[in-house]
């Protein structure tokens, strides 16, 4: 008996928001679309948050565009056999990062007139669209926004495939650091004080500036940091907030990593990094790990493969057969030595995420992008039976 | 094609793909084969952190170049170098330091998004001009983030109006779009999801960029067997065999090498469809890199992949 059997139920069960986390590629947007899939089918009012999901995962959700608002999906698709918990519900959307900001921008503006200054300003467009940690940051936005009124009981949401898993909680303050560029702030100072207060270094300094990128760039910025004067204050209460959400006591992490080397660094990394938040990973999910033939060790079959090629017959028909053997023991040794590296890497980040429950999913032929692939892993992913022994770890 | 002929048809191979398809070990692969024509190599790293050291059993790249095999040298190249190189280069060292410093770097490249690429590859553009190496290779950022990289320099010629950041992009739209001098290696695997990116992306790159794109590398082959087909994979054939050579098999042993077996086949036959696929809706031509099975991926492991490589190049 674990401390915390079967924690991926948990997070359906308790959770009231569950954020996936883990590098690119891993089957982050698909294990949450199942975590938000199963919250509905148990009776929960469901919502997932995709970021980015790819064409026919989108469509298999009903998401056919960026969208603002999630959109409530036809029970008889996720549901088909009418077995779920009464009152239970799933809605999805695909995050509308620019639109989400411009929300942002629209609530914080004193005015209208303000609010449609900075809409309207190159400068804002680039860091609403362009700029790296933007859509983590509205990730986070969209959450804080569906938890303080969306009405749901469960918020799962996706994380950007950021170079590193944890740039989402990072976002928010990197962004309010732009903001205050020192530089930037003596800009937002009204247009006569600001040439008095600039001061000759930040003139030249500007002018610099002017002279490789441009003047219109220029103008763009300083209109931008002028029209955004005293927002920046909403803005980090409202960043604040959300970490304040993520650190409450039904939010629920799962970490999502394939077992490749790198996605491993990457989820090790990760649970490293997110103590230092005060957070915790409360369930890790596996995907695409190699199976297991048995329980000869790769480097036992490999020499049997060897040994087998050394021996020598008279006739045709034995060599061919001898080569045939030779190259099945080789092909098991294979198989075997990945699932040995994949168990040992596994193992590398269970032991950074020890109060977490662990659940594997096999390697599968093919891309999950129906609601029937979808509830073939579900049912992998919350199997009543001992999750956390499969697959066997070595030398089980 | 002659591989030696295969290396001189750009200066530049810029190897993009996503994350996770093995774009550091087509770059290492790709380094290996050209060194082995004579070639010097340079190797150019955009992103922090990879492989790349690794498979030459060096340590970690830094922006001095350094040797990583008898005729391969390499070096990172991050923004915020190349920009100090650059303002050095335009006669504005004053201001560098400042402008890293107090963060306004970032504040620019926001106002002016791609800059940052186009300052990387402003720097790959000099390499090359300055023959800091008979072939250049970059290890591009993972794609997405390869397709902005590529095309940054033009939303900049439309953003930007004058200046030496516009002079610059400008160049960078140049190198690239001139086919003798720069090409594009896209590598994928043979599964459903990275086929369908690669697609995507060449695409994209070819309307958006006018670059040429080489072949595309296909990662992860597994290498063929010397049995084929499933009436193979059953436990009595294993048995069959192991009789007809007079050893001895156990039933639990023929099983798990039958299910292995079958598991190979299977693979083999999603990745020859995909690999089909990918050939329906892509027409470019194929180089074929096998799995590799052993944990690490060293010197050792990257001279069989470039032997696969140079058979590939061939056989175009």
């Amino acid at each position: 008996m674990t401390e915390h059997p079967h924690t991926l139920n948990d997070v359906v069960d308790h959770g009231r928001i569950a954020v996936c986390c883990g590098s690119g590629g891993v089957g982050k947007t698909t294990t949450a679309a199942i975590v938000a899939i199963e919250g509905a089918r148990r009776g929960r009012r469901a919502v997932v948050v995709t970021i980015d999901p790819a064409k026919r995962l989108a469509n298999a959700l009903g998401l056919d565009e960026l969208s603002n608002v999630p959109r409530v999906i036809d029970v008889g698709r996720w549901d088909p056999d009418g077995d779920r918990v009464e009152g239970g519900e799933l809605s999805a959307m695909m995050l509308d990062t620019k639109s989400t900001f411009d929300g942002l921008v629209t609530r914080y503006a004193d005015s209208p007139a303000q609010a449609q200054r900075i809409l309207a300003n190159n400068f804002y467009r680039n860091i609403s669209s362009a700029l790296s940690g933007t859509q983590e940051y509205m990730a986070m936005e969209k959450l804080h926004e569906l938890h303080e009124d969306g009405g749901y009981d469960l918020i799962v949401v996706d994380t950007p495939p950021s170079r590193h898993a944890l740039d989402f909680l990072d976002a928010p303050a990197r962004l309010l650091r732009l903001l205050n560029n020192p530089i930037f702030r003596v800009l937002m100072v009204p247009t006569r004080t600001y040439l008095k207060i600039a001061g000759a270094a930040v003139q030249a300094f500007i002018r610099t500036v002017s002279k490789v990128v441009g003047a219109e760039v220029v103008d763009d910025i300083v209109a931008f940091f002028r029209s955004f004067e005293g927002m920046e204050e909403g803005f980090r209460t409202r960043a604040g907030r959300v970490v304040e959400i993520l650190q409450q006591d039904e939010t629920r992490f799962v970490l999502v990593t394939s077992p490749r080397r790198d996605a491993i660094e990457e989820a090790r990394f990760f649970a490293e990094r997110i103590g230092d938040h005060d957070l915790a990973v409360d369930a890790l999910v596996v995907n695409r790990v190699h199976p297991r033939f048995g329980t000869e060790m790769s480097a036992g079959l490999r020499a049997r493969a060897a040994t087998l090629r050394d021996l020598e017959f008279p006739r045709r028909s034995q060599r061919d057969a001898r080569d045939r053997l030779a190259a099945r023991y080789q092909n098991l040794a294979e198989f075997n030595e990945i699932a040995e590296r994949e168990r040992s890497y596994i193992e590398t980040v269970r032991v950074r995420t020890r109060s977490a429950g662990v659940a594997f999913v096999p390697y599968l032929a093919h891309d999950v992008h129906d609601f029937t692939a979808l509830a073939e892993i579900g049912r992998i992913l919350f199997a009543p039976a001992d999750i956390e022994a499969r697959p066997p770890a070595v030398g089980e | 094609m002659e591989l030696a002929h295969f290396c001189s048809t750009s200066r530049v191979v810029i190897v993009a793909g996503k994350g996770g398809v093995g774009k550091t070990t087509v770059t290492a692969t790709l380094a290996v084969a050209a060194a082995r024509t004579g070639r010097s190599v340079l190797i150019v790293e955009v992103e922090g952190k990879s492989g790349l050291a690794t498979a030459f059993n060096r340590p970690a790249l830094g922006y001095e170049e350094q040797d990583l095999a008898p005729g391969i040298r390499g070096r990172t190249l991050t923004p915020d170098a190349a920009l100090r190189d650059w303002l050095e280069g335009n006669g504005l060292k004053r201001i560098s330091k400042r402008l890293v410093q107090t963060g306004a770097l970032d504040v620019i490249a926001t106002a002016v998004p791609g800059m940052k690429d186009i300052l990387v590859l402003g720097k790959v553009k000099s390499l090359e001009q300055s023959r800091a190496a008979d072939l250049i290779i970059v290890d591009a950022p993972a794609a997405g983030h390869a397709l902005t990289f590529l095309t940054s320099a033009h939303g900049l010629l439309d953003a930007v109006a004058v200046g030496p950041v516009r002079k610059q992009a400008a160049d960078v739209v140049e190198l690239l779009s001139d086919p003798v001098r720069t090409q594009v290696l896209l590598v994928t695997l043979p599964e459903e999801t990275p086929v369908n990116e690669a697609v995507d992306t060449a695409f994209a790159i070819e309307d958006r960029v006018g670059v040429r794109l080489g072949p595309v590398v296909v990662n992860g082959y597994y290498p063929e067997l010397a049995l084929s087909g499933t009436a193979q994979a059953t436990a009595s054939a294993a048995q069959a065999d192991a009789e007809l050579i007079d050893v001895y098999v156990s039933d639990t042993e023929a099983a798990d090498l039958a299910a292995a077996a079958n598991f190979r086949a299977e693979r083999t036959g999603i990745q020859l469809a995909q690999a089909e696929r990918l050939a329906q809706a892509l027409p470019l031509p194929q180089i074929r890199l096998p799995f590799v099975f052993t944990s690490e991926i060293g010197p050792a492991e990257i001279e069989t992949l470039a032997d696969a490589f140079t058979e590939g190049v061939e056989a175009l």
